[in-house]
This record gives structure tokens, C-alpha cells and sequence, in this order.
């Protein structure tokens, strides 16, 4: 049985397609297979940023609504071919992402997947609390700002309440991942450090993503930044946060930190 | 043109730190609110059995830590309330 992992976060814009896109990728790359799942009804990108958008034929809905079979929809990866995308709609009505038909594919893929990751959508609407609704666990993607950690809080109580876990009386393990960090912003005392973040949302970190072009350059190409440039600083951090959601016991690095004086003016160029 | 700006401008991540863990902790108080006010109305009831409080002296608050969730009741109870009960 495969593991089922939302990607959420309750406010928009802070990296969940992207790190979704990279998580499954980087999972992929291990050999282990990988679905990616949209559940972004109506505003659906994770096919884009996956570089499959013009491969969409059947999405999550169709498969609902039973007017495709779970194996058509499916879109296997060009370059891994263990990694999967399920995409959402992009013209159904939310409505028709029903809590029966999600539960019926979750399962279904999780007999055939080691590992099937739902990419929600923002807010605690339906869509939200459906893609995290059968999660074995959640990574709560948070920006170092402060609506971005309110938002999260918010989900945490939400997983914690609304889940299936949850209602079962079980422990759902929740993991962050501070992305669009800048290690000397946060030196500087301009930005929340990493130490901020985790003692008020107090949920263990599962890896720091640095603020980076890569990661911009990556969704247009259409490539999870980890495919795009594997040995760029976000694609390494993200391979580590692949390997601590498999199990791995790492040391947390953070990244750009203790940076030399060619890196500084490096930094100060690429800036 | 650095060392101006530090003597200029405050360092704001220390703000929004202090900001947030205020909020927070009225916001993670507040959204489990159900369950707060009817054990707030419940445990009150049971103190008015055998001593006289203020309703406003009964403070019930949930606060979440990594592995637990704390309920803290903070009831305050007049000095001679107690001396009537015993």
C-alpha cells in the first residue's frame, strides 16, 4: 500500500504545485513509484509546471464522474517513468469532486503507487480539505512571511480536525517545509529565521527551500526543479526533503548560509 | 551606505515574530471555540455547586505544542468563598 501525502499550505503563491512537482520527481528519481495528483479544480497547473500540458486528454473529474477510466487519465512522465500526473479540471465545477469519488481513486491509486501526493488547492474550502482528506501524512509548505504562517497554522489545525486521521482519533504527521527562504535576510533580522517558524507552528521541519531563480527557470521549461537542474541549491534541498519523507534521518541544512566572499558577490550579482 | 541603514532601520523579523505569536494564540483559542465555551459552561456549572465564582473568573484555554494539546483551566476562586464551602 502506497503512501498518501497532501502538499497544502491555506494560502496561495508559497510553492505548493512547485513543490509537489519536485517531491514526486525527486521520489521518482529514487525509482519509487510516483503519482501527482491536481486538485486544483478549475485552476489547475501542476500540469504545467510538469511540462504536460498538452497532454491532458482526461482529468480527476472524468474519472469521478466515471467517464474515463483511472488508467486514461494517468500521464507517465517523459523523462521518469515511474512518475505519474493525475490533472484536474480545468472547466468542471468544483462540485463535481465528490467525497465518494475521491476516496475511490485515492484508493485505487494507492494499490498501485508507492507514493500518491495531492497538490491542494489554496484556502480551507472544499477543494482544501478533500485533497487532505485521506493523507497518511501532510507537508505544510510555509513561507517566512507572516500571512503565510498564519495560513499554515490554520491548515494544521484543520489536518488535525478534518482529516480521516484525525477522526479516526489517529496522529497525523505533519511536516514543514519553509520554501522561498534567504538565509542573509534572515541574518539581517529582516526576515523570520527558520528557529521562528518552527517554534510558533511547533511541527518538525522536513527541509528548507532557498529563495532561488532555479526554481523560476525550472517552471519555464516546464521540469520539476529537480529534473531541470538537479545539482542547484532548491533541487538539493529538495532532494533531501524526498529522503527525510521516505525516512531518512538527515541533518538539516540551511542553504546559502556560511557563505564565503566569492559567494557573496555572487549573491550580490545574481540579486 | 550599509552602515547607515543599520542605524536607520529597525529590524523588522523580531516584529513580526512578537505579532504573530500574539495572534496566534487568540486565533488557536478561538477556532476550537466550540469545544472551549462548552467546557468553559460545563466546568463552571460545577464549581457553582458547591462554591460561589464570577463567570468572568473562569479561563479556559487550548494551546497546541508539537506532540500535545493543552487544555488550561484557570479558575479563581475568592477567599471567602472558600472558608463558606469548608
Amino acid at each position: 500500500m502506497g503512501k498518501v501525502i497532501v502538499v497544502t499550505s491555506g494560502k496561495g503563491g508559497v510553492g505548493k504545485t512547485t513543490s509537489t512537482a519536485a517531491l514526486g520527481a525527486a521520489l521518482a528519481q529514487r525509482n519509487e513509484r510516483v503519482v501527482v495528483v491536481d486538485f486544483d479544480v478549475g485552476l489547475r497547473n501542476l500540469d504545467l509546471v510538469m511540462g504536460a500540458e498538452r497532454r491532458v486528454v482526461y482529468d480527476l473529474i472524468n474519472v469521478i464522474q466515471g467517464e474515463a477510466k483511472l488508467s486514461q487519465a494517468l500521464i507517465r512522465d517523459k523523462r521518469l517513468e515511474t512518475l505519474f500526473l493525475l490533472p484536474a479540471s480545468q472547466t468542471r465545477d468544483k462540485d463535481n469532486l465528490t467525497p465518494e469519488g475521491v476516496e475511490r481513486v485515492i484508493t485505487e491509486l494507492k494499490r498501485v503507487f508507492d507514493w500518491v501526493i495531492c497538490d491542494s488547492p489554496a484556502g480551507i474550502e472544499s477543494g482544501a480539505t478533500l485533497a487532505m482528506r485521506h493523507a497518511d501524512m501532510a507537508v505544510v509548505v510555509t513561507n517566512p512571511e507572516v500571512s503565510s504562517v498564519r495560513d499554515s497554522d490554520r491548515i494544521i489545525g484543520l489536518l488535525d480536525s478534518k482529516t480521516m486521521k484525525a477522526e479516526r482519533g489517529e496522529r497525523m504527521e505533519k511536516h514543514l517545509l519553509l520554501t522561498r527562504y534567504d538565509a542573509n535576510r534572515a541574518e539581517r533580522g529582516d526576515m523570520l529565521k527558520v528557529e521562528d517558524v518552527l517554534e510558533i507552528l511547533s511541527i518538525p521541519l522536513i527541509g528548507i527551500i532557498p529563495e532561488s531563480m532555479d526554481v523560476l527557470r525550472a517552471s519555464n521549461i516546464g521540469a520539476p526543479v529537480t529534473l531541470a537542474d538537479a545539482r542547484s541549491a532548491p533541487a538539493m534541498a529538495y532532494f533531501d526533503a524526498a529522503r527525510r519523507l521516505a525516512g531518512e534521518v538527515l541533518p538539516i541544512t540551511i542553504p546559502g548560509e556560511k557563505r564565503g566572499i566569492f559567494g557573496k558577490i555572487f549573491a550580490r550579482r545574481a540579486a | 551606505m550599509t552602515i547607515f541603514n543599520l542605524f536607520r532601520k529597525q529590524r523588522s523579523a523580531p516584529t513580526a515574530r512578537e505579532r504573530l505569536q500574539v495572534l496566534l494564540a487568540h486565533e488557536r483559542s478561538s477556532s476550537g471555540s466550540d469545544l472551549v465555551s462548552l467546557l468553559r459552561e460545563e466546568i463552571l456549572a460545577v464549581i457553582a455547586k458547591h462554591v460561589q465564582v464570577d463567570s468572568d473568573k473562569v479561563q479556559v484555554k487550548m494551546d497546541r505544542d508539537e506532540n500535545v494539546t493543552i487544555l488550561e483551566i484557570d479558575v479563581e476562586i475568592p477567599l471567602d468563598a472558600v472558608s463558606q464551602a469548608a
